[in-house]
């Protein structure tokens, strides 16, 4: 064929590279609200991607921040380590959490961050899910004298996260409790009273968000994978978080559906040459994520699955249902179960990994130790033994950090991950002859 | 036909020069230094040298050891945990577990039985436990290296050493010794934590029989000892442990050639690379 005769190319479909699109535009728009809050002085109350509350929040308009995301988001920007230094500088240790020294940095900075200004947190919303949530929003109480609210959410070891078993009710009713202390922090802060009918919106919103979600992640069935867990999956987190209980966030997660399906019917993977399929645990080294991902990517490895998806997703991958006609009592139904299922995850993850891994028909699950959160890295390297001998599910146990760069090794870490897949095939060519 | 492994560890570079029987015609060992590249060249003369063949003559060239990429007139690279697996299973047909001790890091690895990687562990990033413990030791006590396993087998009362880290190794040492301890006993101790954390990787994995014990440190007969006592199974250590890792990148540049690839066709049950065909 000549080059006369050549076939033009095949129209793109406007909803490839959509969810990019307006991921960028609505985390431009969080910015632009955080960064006028800081200079109007209108409420924020400072958040954590695991019981954020957010429904309650959006229901007087208050901003919310969430330091987490702050945090990795100067780690993807390569400026984490200024923040951090400034940190250590002030007399934070180097083995505590990452992102606590990161937003400290920030604080001592005048709150500059490389995409706005940080508002001052008026409050605090913290649940028990993390040891250094309490800790960490103590730091702001000291330094901006602001009411700190923290949700006692009481666990539950085992199985069967259904709201009647025995007991539930009577933690029910104590979680709701507090979410009633917090909506009066919350009227003290705006001088409104609750509009109920706010809240109910914002409840309808996450059920909707929820529902849109679960099928994103189910997409993810089909070979090959049209996103990555990890690349746009923490995109899709970082919305879901930040638009939890709007109509934004509903609409972003529609128009990540849409594409998602679009890339599923056109055939186009997250990778060309999708070779090995992988779940991710733990949390992502954020200093070097493009690297991180290079790394899989030279050997066809995409990541379909990440339990970060889950357990920083306020249990919207299990699917959240309010019932609006009784919405305290059904906040706090869900949240005290989102919180249970997350946090037993932690115990009992294996069954879960197990069950992904068929679903998924993944060839392998890598795990991430961050070597400044022990609460998510402790017995990774046991999961991974458990799974090679119990189930013959091949694992890669890698370490770093998510914001400190200090804690990366490119020799190692590449060594590794080549290490790995070279098994993984060798595994394959052997079970094919 | 004629292929060659340079295997580029941290302390030491090998290489190692096979023909396509397959036998080792010719070795070289070169401290790795400041120069990564002129180690492995340098590894590669001599290994060609001592085995009388022309560089030219070489059909295929593998690059492992964690400066493989260093390897520049390689033809393409490969993990040593896949090298010192296939290098292993080549010097004793029946290994199922590979110890490797090295200069800077500890593997443990299960093997298949053609020599393939079934499962893998590696020590954290810091070279505690290592090769690099023994080195600080031998400073320490001012011994040279090859002495120290022959000495600590003389040790009646071993001490129990409260730290694999390097940096505080030596002032370890040296408080054992102001207390009046014998140098065999500070020794042995030293030997005891570098075996005990090398087994406890090697669990991580699974032992299985046959063990085969690789790299540097094998060649020091109180760590071969410790390891039976402890897996409390014999332990295969070959003359050629040290190479162990340059035989099996030499191996699998065998195997490129066998099948007829060129760089990166990735023939063999690694591949290459990214560019490896699964």
């Amino acid at each position: 064929m000549t080059v006369e005769e050549k076939q033009p190319p095949a129209p793109r479909s406007e909803l490839i590279g959509a969810t990019r699109r307006e991921s960028r535009r609505l985390m431009e728009g969080w910015w632009q609200r955080l960064s006028d809050a800081a200079a109007d002085g209108r409420p924020a109350a400072n958040v954590f991607v695991m019981g954020s509350a957010a429904e309650i929040l959006h229901a007087f308009d208050i901003v919310t921040c969430f330091p987490e995301i702050t945090a990795l988001q100067t780690a993807i920007r390569g400026s984490s380590m200024d923040y951090l230094l400034a940190a250590e500088d002030h007399g934070y240790s180097p083995d505590i959490c990452g992102y606590v020294k990161v937003d400290v940095g920030l604080h001592l900075k005048e709150r500059r961050h490389p995409m706005g200004t940080l508002p001052k947190p008026s409050m605090v919303v913290a649940t028990n899910m993390c040891n250094t949530y309490v800790k960490w929003a103590e730091i702001w109480e000291r330094r901006y004298r602001c009411p700190v609210v923290v949700l006692d959410l009481p666990g539950w070891r085992g199985s069967g996260f259904e709201a009647g078993r025995d007991g539930f009710e009577a933690d029910r009713r104590y979680v709701e409790g507090q979410l009633r202390e917090l909506i009066g922090v919350c009227e003290t802060i705006t001088g409104r009273r609750l509009d109920i009918d706010r809240l109910r919106e914002s409840m309808l919103a996450v059920n909707r968000l929820s529902e849109l979600y679960r099928d994103v992640l189910a997409e993810n069935r089909h070979r090959p994978a049209p996103f990555n867990a990890m690349l746009d999956g923490v995109n899709y987190m970082g919305i879901a978080n930040i638009h939890r209980g709007t109509e934004e966030g509903v609409r972003f997660m529609q128009v990540a559906l849409d594409e998602l399906r679009e890339r599923v019917a056109l055939g186009i993977g997250a990778l060309a040459d999708e070779r090995f399929r992988l779940l991710f645990v733990g949390t992502t080294c954020y200093t070097h994520f493009v690297r991180f991902l290079e790394l899989f990517k030279e050997w066809g490895g995409v990541f379909v699955l990440s339990e970060y998806m889950t357990f920083a997703g306020g249990g919207i991958d299990k699917g959240i249902f309010y019932d609006t006609d009784r919405p305290l009592e059904s906040l706090a139904e869900q949240l005290l179960l989102s919180s249970q299922r997350s946090m037993s995850g932690v115990f009992y993850s294996q069954d879960w990994h197990d069950q992904v891994v068929r679903d998924y028909q993944l060839d392998g699950i890598c795990f991430h130790g961050v070597k400044s959160c022990r609460t998510i890295s402790t017995g990774l390297p046991d999961l991974r033994e458990w799974h090679m001998r119990r189930g013959d599910i091949p694992g890669l146990f890698v370490q770093s950090d998510l914001v400190d760069t200090r804690l990366w090794s490119e020799a190692q870490m590449k060594n590794r991950v080549d290490a790995f897949f070279e098994a993984l095939q060798s595994r394959r060519l052997m079970r094919e002859r | 036909m004629l292929v060659a492994g340079v295997d580029v560890g941290s302390t030491q570079t090998k290489a190692v020069i096979m023909d396509g029987s397959p036998r080792v015609l010719g070795r070289a060992l070169v401290d790795t230094g400041a120069r990564v590249d002129r180690a492995a060249q340098a590894a590669f003369e001599s290994a060609a040298s001592d085995a009388h063949v022309a560089e030219a003559e070489v059909d295929f060239v593998i690059g492992t050891g964690y400066g493989r990429y260093r390897v520049e007139f390689g033809d393409d690279q490969v993990t040593e945990i896949s090298c010192h697996a296939r290098g292993a299973s080549f010097l004793f047909p029946g290994t199922s577990s590979v110890l490797d001790v090295g200069g800077q890091d500890t593997k443990a690895i299960r093997v298949g039985e053609e020599g393939q990687v079934l499962d893998f562990c590696m020590n954290d990033k810091c070279s505690a436990g290592t090769g690099r413990f023994l080195g600080a030791a031998s400073q320490a006590l001012e011994l040279p290296l090859g002495e120290l396993g022959k000495l600590a087998l003389t040790a009646r009362r071993p001490v129990r050493m409260t730290t694999t880290c390097t940096v505080f190794a030596e002032s370890e040492i040296l408080g054992w010794l102001a207390l009046g301890r014998k140098v065999e006993d500070v020794l042995m101790g030293v030997h005891v934590a570098i075996a005990s954390r090398s087994i406890s990787l090697l669990r991580r994995v699974g032992i299985e029989p046959e063990i085969t014990f690789t790299g540097g440190v094998a060649r020091n007969e109180a760590m071969v000892n410790l390891i039976e006592q402890l897996t409390e199974s014999p332990v295969n250590v070959s003359e050629e442990s040290h190479f162990c890792g340059a035989i099996g990148a030499a191996l699998h540049a065998l195997d490129r050639v066998v099948a007829g690839g060129t760089a990166g066709a990735g023939a063999d049950a690694v591949g290459a690379g990214g560019d490896a065909a699964s």
